[in-house]
């Protein structure tokens, strides 16, 4: 038990915690259409990233989230800008802007100083749940301890701060994003902001990125925002399902996915873990396929 | 004076930028840019279940054809899924290739690691793959890649007229007798050849931006499209050059994202220059 606190408890919080704020905010992308702006905007939030953690030379939580939050924002401006001023269609806009974005976040790490053993490339590709340890365990009593709980790691207490924003959020705009999901245009003759509300739903997956990169590398996020979503999708057509589903499946996942990181390559006669951010990402396309699965054999 | 080691690598990527000038021209037209992210982050598994069966036979497990071939059937098998997704009709084409490209990435992550732990040698350079490091090019896969280039742009010469007519008027051009779903197979072809030959020099994140980059700048610059044609090849081929010369002078700049802050520098430049006139 105390061995499992030590090691694995935070560590797996923190998957928790990623998928299910991920998946709570993709359906909004898979239902908006803009699954590619997930991908763009945990590309494109990295120099942000690097930038925040540049000026404070710690990896404090608000700058870096400042910084991931003004990126993703300018990303996501950027890209609609380029539509419209060079006639690129969406995809085309999106690649420009997300490679730029993160090819500079690249040459920023390497360059500004930022590289460290807290912040190098590997943590940006593959994430650094393995390093989430908590030594202060000294037993089950600790989970009450207050003092014990206090010497988790940063990571822990910015996915929940953030996660439990998200969910605020998401709760108290229930109504006006359901209307945007069906019909922005209805929404808007409403009086509905889209606007507003389209650019809260961009700080918010910045906000999620950046959270959950820690704990799976920036590409991963990527399948954890749109995998439970278009799994969910694939199985139903009502929003509160949809919604809730997305992120009771993306916390599934990210659990299942930690949990047999360790005894499925011992099961299969490998004596080495494989890396928990892979078996996650890896599993949240099963869901998909096995999803697709269901969906054609329930609706013919 | 360059060095032989860096003249290969400046070759390679010339090449290489040339190709996929080329063929991001159609690839940008026909609307098929992200479909290369896919293709590229599919073709990581490949890539390390190439390296972890030539570890198994022995063979020298820098060879890059091989680790190459492995990343194309990846590739494929990550478009395959992609189509199949997306003809279920419930989830459209960009939710598609979200899953794909971070599923099909997530299981060459899970190769990485199982390859990390086998006797050193088997996973030499394999990460390069993810961010592409040109500067470890050797002669011969300069030339591998040289070849694959030469190839792409000798094909899009050839599908030329075919292309053009399928990426201005598909239905017109159907009704004209041309096989539409041939040669949308033949561009993904190409797409996919151009993803897999950059994958060492420029890596799988950056490998989509050599395909729009220059092909967009070029669209910003031409209104016919043999203009735009040579005008992208021309820009891709510098792109490669000078990214591959500041890679190989400034320690720690990975080539792709040099290659691609080229890039983007020519398009800037041209949306910049098309606003004055």
């Amino acid at each position: 038990m105390t061995q499992f606190l030590q090691l694995d408890f935070a560590p797996l919080l923190c998957a928790i915690l990623a998928g299910a704020t991920c998946g709570l905010l993709g359906s909004f992308l898979v239902l908006r259409r803009e699954a590619l702006l997930g991908d763009a905007i945990t590309h494109a939030v990295l120099p942000g990233i690097v930038l925040g953690f540049a000026v404070t030379g710690a990896r404090a939580g608000l700058p870096m989230l400042l910084g991931a939050g003004a990126a993703a924002l300018l990303a996501a401006w950027l890209i609609s800008h380029l539509r419209r001023v060079a006639r690129l269609e969406g995809g085309a806009a999106t690649g420009i802007v997300f490679t730029s974005f993160f090819a500079a976040g690249l040459v920023l790490l390497e360059t500004s100083g930022a590289r460290s053993v807290d912040l190098d490339v590997d943590c940006v590709l593959f994430g650094q749940m393995e390093t989430l340890l908590w030594p202060q365990a000294m037993g089950p009593g600790a989970l009450i301890d207050p003092v014990a709980l206090g010497s988790l790691p940063p990571a822990v207490f910015l996915l929940a701060g953030v996660g439990a924003a998200i969910a605020l959020a998401v709760a108290l705009l229930w109504q006006p994003l359901k209307l945007l999901c069906f019909d922005a245009d209805f929404a808007q003759s409403l009086g509905l902001r889209v606007r507003w509300l389209d650019m809260a739903l961009h700080l918010m997956l910045a906000a999620a990125a950046v959270a959950a990169f820690e704990a799976v590398g920036s590409i991963l996020v990527v399948a954890l925002l749109v995998a439970p979503a278009a799994a969910m999708r694939l199985i139903t057509n009502r929003y509160t399902p949809q919604v809730l589903g997305g992120a009771a499946l993306g916390a599934a996942v990210a659990a299942l996915g930690y949990g047999l990181a360790g005894p499925l390559p011992a099961a299969l006669g490998s004596g080495h873990a494989v890396t928990a951010a892979g078996m996650i990402g890896v599993l949240s396309g099963l869901v998909v396929a096995g999803a697709a699965m269901a969906g054609r054999w329930r609706h013919g | 004076m360059i060095s032989h080691n860096t003249l290969v690598v400046v070759l390679g990527c010339a090449a290489l930028g040339v190709a996929s000038g080329a063929v991001g021209c159609f690839a940008l037209l026909r609307g098929r840019a992200l479909l290369a992210d896919a293709m590229g982050h599919a073709a990581l598994p490949g890539v390390v279940g190439a390296a972890l069966l030539g570890a198994w036979w022995g063979t020298d497990p820098r060879a890059l054809p091989p680790l190459l071939l492995g990343g194309a059937v990846a590739g494929t098998l990550g478009l395959w899924a992609v189509h199949a997704l997306a003809a279920t009709g419930r989830i459209r084409q960009d939710a598609a290739i979200g899953v794909v490209l971070a599923s099909f990435y997530a299981l060459g992550v899970v190769g990485l690691s199982v390859i990390q732990a086998m006797p050193a040698g088997a996973q030499a350079g394999l990460s390069h793959f993810i961010l592409g490091q040109a500067a470890t090019m050797r002669t011969q896969d300069a030339w591998a890649a040289g070849g694959l280039a030469l190839v792409s742009v000798a094909a899009t010469v050839a599908l030329f007229p075919r292309l053009r007519a399928l990426c201005f008027d598909a239905e017109f051009a159907a009704l004209q007798g041309l096989n539409i779903r041939r040669t949308d197979a033949a561009l993904m072809g190409l797409i996919l050849l151009v993803c897999i030959a950059g994958l060492p020099a420029v890596g799988l994140v950056l490998v989509v931006a050599l395909l729009v980059l220059p092909a967009a700048t070029a669209r910003m610059l031409n209104h016919r499209l043999p203009g735009m044609l040579a005008t992208s090849c021309a820009v891709g081929g510098t792109a490669g050059v000078l990214g591959a010369l500041i890679s190989a002078g400034h320690q720690g700049w990975p080539t792709g994202a040099a290659v691609v802050l080229v890039g983007m520098a020519f398009f800037v430049a041209a949306l910049l220059v098309r606003r004055e006139a």
